[in-house]
């Protein structure tokens, strides 16, 4: 969902200066924040024309249309961060695959409906506890957007929890492929509270939440929903991991592929 | 030159006429994006605005409009500042915004207090809403997702009615 060029509205958010390793690791986080959230959202978007009721299609559209939303805002401060002269489209539209930072999670193909609500579910809740600690980041712009952000996803957690509890504890075709959905997704989870240098180096000014303590209380809410839904969660196993680093499944250059497709064909073109 | 109260009431006058492109019966004064209106030294004059949504597609045109309207009004070289924080509510649009908007057809936003507390609640407190067609409070709702971000799509089981919630935010 490209976006028409702003108008005379200059550079958006000021960029608050600090040491170097501070700054680099700075945009490593908002890359993996915005990337999650970019490719999620392309990924939802999918759905538009195809949702199995009409509320669930404009209802699926509005959740990419914030995350997106939330993307551009987080990869604009991403670029200002950077400072080397690429702004929120050009991170969107312009880097490789191996040059994304989300997680393997959000770039699955959207599967069936069941699949699309519980990861969403699963990103959700995970988004929500990170972006209260966000909020109270000691950098102003991110703690702007991410109390925002914190807002859009309270009802996305919302949403999805619903359709949940609704499919698992439905019928036994909802709730087989609501638990099979599960199934599949839950070693990709790990990797959200995964933590680096990056973390390391944020955590200790001020900048971003722990992720550890971000975790448990992930799993209390996702336990409880999923219990309410009269589904298993799977037993611990290997967590997939990757796409912090660029190692990615081979879903997300064909989903680039489409994505990018406007910008590479012709550069610079706006609307 | 140094601003003086009147050009300042004559600027928040002029953007107090621009409408929301999404919601046109109000402006984007009384929805609360227009959080702060400031002229330097040289006269310039500086609006800053707040988005609804992370992802609202009416910003671009509500830049637009707000830049169209001053230049219009006599204040050509004014420009826009985006602000993120305090993050938008819904508590910011006053009682004769919120009966514009009933009149319009658009039930108005519920307080945030009436939202749940629980993130995913068992059984969701759905907060009264009156049909802004027959005022009953006999309505439901049926998605908290409507035809923009902003709103929540209801129904009323008096009129028969289906009508749109501006939801808390």
């Amino acid at each position: 969902m490209p976006r028409p060029a702003a108008s005379s509205v200059g550079r958006p958010i000021a960029v608050t200066a600090s040491d170097s390793t501070t700054r680099s690791a700075l945009v490593q986080f908002l890359l993996r924040l915005g990337d999650d959230r970019l490719v999620l959202g392309h990924r939802l978007s999918e759905w538009c024309g195809h949702g199995p009721i009409l509320e669930e299609d404009i209802a699926l559209a509005n959740i990419a249309l914030d995350l997106v939303g939330q993307a551009a805002l987080l990869l604009d401060l991403a670029g200002a961060t950077e400072d080397a002269g690429r702004d929120g489209d050009a991170l969107a539209y312009l880097r490789e695959a191996i040059d994304y930072r989300n997680v393997l999670l959000v770039e699955l193909p959207k599967g069936d409906f069941a699949f699309t609500v519980v990861r969403q579910f699963l990103f959700s809740v995970a988004a929500y506890y990170q972006l209260e600690g966000i909020a109270r980041s000691t950098q102003t712009d991110l703690a702007g957007i991410a109390a925002k952000a914190l807002k859009e996803t309270r009802y996305h957690v919302r949403h999805a929890g619903e359709w949940v509890i609704k499919l698992g504890d439905g019928t036994d075709e909802s709730h087989a492929r609501t638990q099979s959905a599960l199934d599949g997704l839950w070693r990709y989870t790990g990797e959200m509270f995964q933590t680096d240098a990056v973390d390391a180096a944020l955590v200790g000014a001020g900048l971003v939440p722990d992720l550890t303590t971000v975790e448990p209380r992930w799993l209390a809410q996702v336990t409880d929903v999923i219990e309410r839904a009269t589904l298993t969660i799977p037993a611990a196993g290997y967590m997939q991991r990757g796409g912090r680093s660029g190692r990615h499944t081979e879903h997300l250059g064909i989903m680039l592929a489409e994505m990018q497709i406007l910008q590479r064909s012709y550069p610079g073109a706006k609307w | 030159m140094v601003a003086v109260p009147r050009d300042l009431a004559a600027i928040w006058a002029a953007l107090d006429r621009v409408p929301d492109p999404e919601v046109p019966a109000l402006s984007v004064v009384e929805l609360g994006i227009v959080r702060d209106v400031a002229m330097d030294d040289q006269g310039r004059v500086t609006v800053s605005i707040t988005p609804t949504y992370s992802g609202c597609p009416a910003l671009q045109v509500i830049e637009r409009d707000i830049l169209d309207a001053l230049a219009k009004d006599g204040w050509p070289d004014a420009r826009l500042r985006t602000i993120y924080s305090p993050a938008w509510t819904t508590d910011w649009i006053g009682a004769d915004a919120r009966r514009k908007l009933e009149a319009y057809g658009i039930a108005s936003p519920p307080s945030r207090e009436s939202d749940d507390h629980e993130l995913v609640p068992l059984r969701r407190r759905t907060p009264s809403v009156a049909c802004p067609f027959c005022s009953s409070h006999a309505t439901t709702m049926r998605s908290e997702f409507g035809s923009t971000a902003c709103k929540a799509l209801m129904y009323c089981e008096q009129c028969r009615q289906p009508f749109e919630l501006f939801k808390a935010i």
